[in-house]
């Protein structure tokens, strides 16, 4: 920081509202989730990957990839990650409809994050018995 | 000397100085994964728990192989300039440079890992 030259007297500067002052809020905490669930599926992304390309390589390759894929550590992944991806698919859709300009109030916005939350777990549920 | 004004430089780029490319970006990709996901997730979802024959048999059609790759590529650009995002966010100097780095390599290399995968199942 600079130090001031001059006059000694500290000026009281207002503080923006952040963070840690904000009241979690439902607008909020669905805005966080679309982005950690869309970064956290890179996970099991690489472990689709890694799965494909031991298929594509050997049997002894994918013996161990699907090994991993399909016991109790891929079943948490892709079971994760099916949620992260029916949670961002949801919320993405909810961010090109306010881009195109609709559904800003807040009553409309926070209905949005529920259909968004419950959505995802419904899609989830689905998916798991489609499949 | 410039012929543009700094007015006019300026105008339409907003705070990051590169105006509304990278969110455009992001609703064009968004869009398309939109269309593609649900039908993927279906077939990865059918695919996972069979054997090698099984697998290579799935991946090998051609509407599975095409799509697949469609699916990373477009979605592992979407990944790098999300994350990018995200990093930019949250860091500064030499550490954002290097995280941001790192995400577009991870999604390159995952990109080319899946369609070297593809095209030694497909071809």
């Amino acid at each position: 920081m600079a130090e001031t030259t001059g006059s000694a007297v500290k000026r009281e500067r207002p503080l923006s509202p952040h963070l840690q002052i904000y009241r979690i809020q439902l607008t909020s905490v669905t805005s966080i989730l679309t982005r950690i669930t869309g970064n956290a599926l890179i996970v099991g992304v690489m472990l689709a990957v890694w799965w494909l390309v031991a298929a594509a390589v050997s049997d002894r390759q994918f013996a161990l990839a699907n090994a991993v894929a399909t016991g109790w550590f891929g079943d948490l992944v892709f079971f994760l990650s099916l949620l992260a991806i029916w949670y961002h698919y949801l919320a993405g859709l909810r961010h090109l409809y306010w881009d195109a300009g609709h559904g800003m109030d807040i009553k409309t916005a926070e209905r949005l994050g529920w259909v968004c939350i419950v959505g995802s777990l419904v899609l989830t549920i689905i998916t798991l018995n489609v499949i | 000397m410039r012929y543009l004004t700094d007015r006019k430089r300026a105008e339409g780029r907003g705070a990051s100085h590169t105006g509304t490319e990278h969110h455009w970006s992001m609703q064009v990709s968004s869009v398309a994964l939109a269309f593609m996901v649900p039908t993927w997730i279906y077939m990865f979802g059918h695919a996972l728990g069979g054997t090698r024959p099984e697998v290579l048999a799935a991946f090998a059609r051609p509407f599975p192989a095409i799509l697949t790759a469609l699916v990373l590529v477009v979605s592992m650009r979407h990944f790098a300039k999300g994350a990018t995002m995200m990093i930019e966010d949250y860091t500064h100097g030499s550490t954002r440079k290097i995280a941001v780095m790192f995400a577009t390599s991870l999604a390159s290399v995952i990109a080319a890992t899946g369609l070297y995968a593809l095209i030694r199942i497909a071809l």
